[in-house]
């Protein structure tokens, strides 16, 4: 049988979602349910000093108001921060309470501060209208660098200040800076995003009276997780009560990892009222209210030889966490920022500190990528301008620095298991034509245009688990994965994984694994996942997880299965179990050649028995049935890497910036599905370019949202894009049986800085910040005419 | 959304009988229906307007096309008459929105509304356009008043609209990245006689840069306006482009447009 682990095996998922057939959560409609709306704070920074429903209450419909401080006499609690980060000087890190509907104060533009229920959608719309919350409204905090100076947003929390995080060492690194020829530094911002998944976020709560049961179908990336943090922390239901399903879900990107307000208070409502409650989220609601990612501001510094060789690296940068510490608000911008900031590169002496500070604008929390973003650009925008200023060719001075041996060990925390960064350069040089760079740079000019080559190298850390790791950085769980595969009698396979598809298309290349290491036709072979009461638990799907790590505890899991099979089939044919060999579906006794198949052996599992003999197919010690649970906890993170290389044209005259040329190429390990790896690397691209060229979520000093639609925010479109020229090179992970990376972040780590490498190449190196808008690039063209005239 | 009564109106008598202080006409509904769902406008009554037959159709004389109001962006864009006749016309049809906005969206609603970064209206003033109503004929550089303001009287419906055929046209438009509406657009006919230079985005409303007219209608050529320093002071301002910008933006999209004619 032909193995399916590589190929390009058509979406199983496809079939529902291209003829309509998909169910998501806004779909789902019970018998009498309710709708709910919310009533969210219009204010950034406000204190409550009555709200007054009386009004709202007489409105037709309306089945239900509760407020905050129903929710707070209920003894429901509220949102957490997933990690805990300690500061430099060992305290712990500070966080406010996060009510699920602020009572005393409202923190950001769409904190909702009451929830209207009514029997209609319509009906609620109208009523939540006459809610009436008066509001002493403060003076906003909004601006990343100038947090630490404004007014004290949460009681207690000095100037609005989580904590002051140190991951490196500062004396080592003066001591480097000391020895160097040259220091490359540069002031960098990386621009706030607003996640935008296609499908809103929403949520149905419904109310079994009878078994006491709350049932919550979600938006979510991780059910599991929601429903133990809505237990153990929201108060919400005990665990067994409560059943979190995550159905056909329309891209998450970071945004669907947290539980959220709407999910707790619609369940707690639920059950209060005695009806099921419908909430889907509008638009505007999911810009105002949805996480947002990234928004740093960074001071780094690079210290190197005259030849080009790196000494030491300093990171100073403000993380805007926005009003509350959500579930990966504090990791994202130390863990998952500072180890990575370093890049692929042997550097002696580093350190990063962040400075994490509360603001009145939106949760910030993990976005594709969720730090790793963040340390590449930091990393490589430096790089490029250390190959500027050293005069060293951009490709040559990265190769320079580039570890010589694998394992690697990365200056902060990581050791790489494998990888081979020069040839991934070469390749990517190769399919860019970089030498060709220069014919193509004096066409442009002779068109009267800017034309800018970039380079990116990058590594993630990615495949979010080792338990024992992660929680000793402070994660509040382990981050392992688990898998259940259940044979029918009829030798039909039901997989169940506990992480989550939203577009990762887990129902194709998992089938894929599991066929191959099973035999078993991949049509026969379901892969179920997002209901908390199919699996035992899950961790669910971020951090380019899913395969390295809930893929191979399907792995694991199937070869308990095979290593039944072994058993059963040697009692059955009277062999010894060592002499059995599994092949293709085939367990084949080496010596007789005898065999039986795979669904030979599931039927007799659960039918083990012989009409007139007493006579049992399973070994001594065997149960009937056959189904395998594993719980797969990896040894270390996986790190995919790889080169990308864009080129631009700019138009002088109006500032327009056209990306020519996008060549990725990228080392994910061992490649499953081909066709859904391209997938997941233009998606990252896209929003990668996206960051660099055309996103932006902007607050005035008021904290409104100015870009709170599709008229202002500008989400990129397929003809912003030039064909992307995608390759691979291969190492394989030494640290799991399949050797895979994890692929679904890279495009969105590696193209900013590659995008603006690039631009900042064609101006002459004048930095610009992201997003490169045609009134920037205009502005730094008319000053590089002007520097130009005065040279000439 | 509010409540509303939804009327089909046969011909355009019944529409504007119809109308009173608290209606809207409903054609493409692209702006009407997304400002009534954002609670920015509630109407007691929208009359429809697309099955009234006169609204809708292109045709074409020696001297002018004439577009039916309700005729859509995408059949202007598509219509090979109007290609060939002001081939600029149909590639500012082409570049309206999105292909879900250009189904919908017609050439009635956009002048009618009069967003002060369309781009018909422009279109309307570079080549000399005549409004068709059911009471009257307007001049094009009589219609546009304001920012969102027209000669319309209420109730006054716009049947159709009759442009120019001029000798050379573009239209080049600096689109707002996200919405694809123009940061700057210039239209510039060059028409028997003189020119017109029409530009939208930029201010208010859309005007006809006197400056550049002239300096186009003495040499037709990019070059007689290289380097014109516009007065920005009552350029529009947003976060997508400054003043300063837009003014900019005025002169290179008005000499892209004159190189491309
Ligand atoms: C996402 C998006 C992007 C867009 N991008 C662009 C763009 O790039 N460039 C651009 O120019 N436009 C753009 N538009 C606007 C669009 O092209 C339509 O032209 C515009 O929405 C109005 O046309 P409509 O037919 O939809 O009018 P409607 O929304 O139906 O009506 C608008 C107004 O015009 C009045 N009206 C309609 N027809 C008549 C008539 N015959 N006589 C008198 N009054 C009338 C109505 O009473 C109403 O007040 C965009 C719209 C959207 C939603």
């Amino acid at each position: 049988m032909a193995s399916l682990v590589g190929s390009r095996v058509e979406r199983k998922e496809d079939k529902r979602f291209l003829t309509g057939k998909g169910r998501y959560t806004a779909d789902i409609n019970l018998a009498n349910q309710t709708y709910a709306i919310f009533v969210r704070s219009p204010h950034a920074r406000a204190s409550i000093k009555k709200i007054n429903i009386d009004k709202a209450l007489k409105s037709s419909g309306v089945v239900s108001i509760l407020t905050g401080k129903e929710i707070a006499d209920d003894k429901i609690g509220g949102l957490i921060a997933g990690w805990a980060i300690r500061s430099e000087d060992g305290t712990e890190m500070k966080c406010p309470g996060n009510p699920p509907l602020a009572k005393d104060n409202v923190n950001f533009v769409g904190d909702p501060v009451a929830v209207v229920i009514a029997e209609s959608l319509a009906e609620a719309k109208e009523a939540a209208e006459k809610v009436e919350v008066d509001y002493k409204v403060l003076k906003a905090v909004t601006s990343t660098a100038d947090a630490m100076n404004g007014d004290t947003i949460h009681e207690g929390i000095d100037k609005n200040l989580c904590f002051d995080w140190l991951l490196g060492d500062r004396q080592k690194v003066k001591e480097a800076f000391d020895k160097a020829d040259k220091v490359i530094s540069i002031d960098i911002i990386n621009n706030r995003l607003i996640p935008n998944a296609m499908e809103p976020r929403a949520c149905v709560a419904d109310y079994n009276a009878a078994s006491e049961e709350i049932t919550l179908y979600t938006t979510s990336q991780n059910p599991h997780l929601s429903r133990l943090i809505m237990s153990a922390f929201g108060n919400v239901a005990p665990e067994h009560k409560l059943r979190v399903v995550a159905p056909d879900v329309g891209g998450g990107f970071g945004s669907k990892i947290n539980v959220y307000n709407e999910d707790i208070v619609c369940s707690w409502a639920a059950k209060k009222i005695n009806r099921a409650i419908k909430w889907v989220a509008e638009r505007s609601e999911s810009f105002l209210t949805d996480i947002h990612g990234r928004d740093h501001v960074t001071h780094a510094e690079l210290a190197v030889t005259k030849d080009g060789k790196f000494l030491g690296f300093k990171n100073e940068t403000i993380a805007n966490l926005g009003a509350y510490a959500r579930v990966f608000g504090t990791v994202t911008p130390t863990y998952l920022f500072g180890p990575c900031a370093t890049g692929v590169y042997e550097i002696p002496a580093a350190y990063t500190n962040v400075k994490a500070v509360y603001t009145n604008t939106a949760p910030v929390d993990a976005y594709r990528g969720a730090g790793r973003p963040e340390a590449t650009y930091t990393i490589e925008r430096l790089v490029e301008k250390a190959s500027m200023e050293l005069g060293i060719d951009k490709t040559e001075l990265r190769i320079k620095n580039f570890p010589t041996a694998f394992p690697f060990k990365q200056t902060l925390v990581h050791t790489v298991d494998s990888g081979d960064y020069v040839a991934g350069m070469e390749k990517a040089k190769q399919m860019a034509d970089y030498k060709g760079f220069e014919a193509r740079r004096k066409e442009s000019e002779a068109k009267g245009k800017l034309r800018g080559i970039g380079v990116t190298s990058y590594f993630e850390a990615c495949g979010i688990a080792p338990s024992a790791a992660v929680m000793s950085l402070g994660c509040g769980v382990g981050l392992w994965e688990s898998a259940e595969v259940r044979f029918n009698p009829t030798g039909q396979v039901t997989v169940y994984t506990g992480s989550h598809s939203h577009g990762q298309s887990h129902q194709t290349t998992f089938a894929q694994i599991a066929a191959d290491e099973l035999g078993v036709p991949i049509e026969n072979i379901d892969i179920v996942h997002g209901d908390t009461d199919k699996g035992t638990f899950g961790m669910g799907t971020y951090g380019s997880r899913s395969l390295a790590v809930g893929g191979i505890a399907i792995v694991n899991a199937c070869k308990k299965i095979v290593e039944k099979g072994k058993r059963v089939t040697a009692k059955m044919l009277e062999a010894n179990p060592e002499d059995v060999e599994f092949k293709d579906g085939e367990f084949i006794v080496s010596k007789s050649n005898k065999k039986k198949t795979i669904g030979e052996v599931a039927f007799a599992c659960y039918l083990p028995g012989v009409r007139d003999e007493m006579k049992s197919p399973l070994p001594e010690g065997d149960e009937p049935g056959l189904k395998e649970t594993s719980f797969y906890d990896p040894s270390n993170f996986s790190f995919p890497a790889g080169t990308h290389i864009a080129e631009v044209e700019i138009d002088p005259e109006t500032g327009h910036v056209k990306l020519e040329k996008y060549t990725a190429c990228d080392d994910f390990g061992r490649i499953i599905n081909p066709m859904v790896v391209e997938g997941q690397v233009h998606g990252g691209l896209a929003q990668g370019i996206g960051q660099a060229l055309y996103e932006n979520a902007e607050y005035d000093e008021t904290g409104q949202l100015m870009t709170g639609s599709y008229m202002d925010y500008t989400m990129p479109r397929a003809d912003n894009f030039p064909e992307f020229n995608i390759g691979y090179t291969c190492t394989h992970a030494t640290t799991n049986p399949l050797g895979v990376k994890g692929c679904g972040e890279a495009g969105a780590i590696a193209a900013p800085p590659t995008v603006m490498n690039a631009v900042i190449d064609a101006l002459g190196g004048q930095e610009v910040t992201m997003p490169a808008t045609a009134e920037k690039v205009w502005k730094a063209c008319k000053n590089l005419k002007k520097s130009n005239a005065k040279a000439a | 959304m509010k409540d509303f009564n939804y009327h089909s109106a046969k011909d355009s008598k019944e529409a504007s009988k119809l109308a009173s202080s608290s209606s809207a006409f409903l054609a493409g509904g692209m702006t009407t229906i997304p400002s009534m769902k954002l609670g920015l406008a509630t109407y007691k009554d929208l009359i429809d307007i697309k099955n009234i037959k006169k609204l809708s159709g292109i045709k074409v004389s020696g001297k002018s096309v004439t577009i039916g109001a309700a005729t859509k962006h995408v059949e202007v864009s598509n219509s090979k008459d109007v290609k060939k006749a002001i081939p600029s016309l149909s590639s500012l049809a082409e570049g309206i929105g999105d292909p879900q906005v250009r189904n919908r969206g017609t050439i009635g609603g956009s002048i009618a509304n009069n967003d002060p970064s369309a781009d018909y209206p422009s279109a309307c003033i570079a080549l000399n356009a005549t409004i068709h109503t059911n009471e009257r004929k307007i001049e094009a550089a009589k219609f546009f008043k304001g920012m969102f303001e027209t000669a319309l009287k209420k109730g006054e419906l716009i049947e159709a609209i009759e442009f120019q055929i001029p000798e050379k046209s573009s239209y080049q438009k600096h689109p707002n990245p996200a919405s694809r509406y123009a940061i700057v657009g210039v239209y510039v006919a060059k028409h028997k006689g003189d020119v017109n230079v029409a530009v939208t985005g930029a201010k208010s409303c859309v005007y006809n840069d006197k400056e550049m007219s002239k300096a186009l209608s003495g040499n037709f050529s990019s070059s007689s306006i290289d380097g014109m320093d516009l007065d920005s002071s009552e350029m529009n301002a947003d976060m997508h482009a400054s003043a300063e910008f837009r003014a900019s933006l005025v002169v290179t999209q008005a000499k892209k447009a004159v190189d491309a004619c």
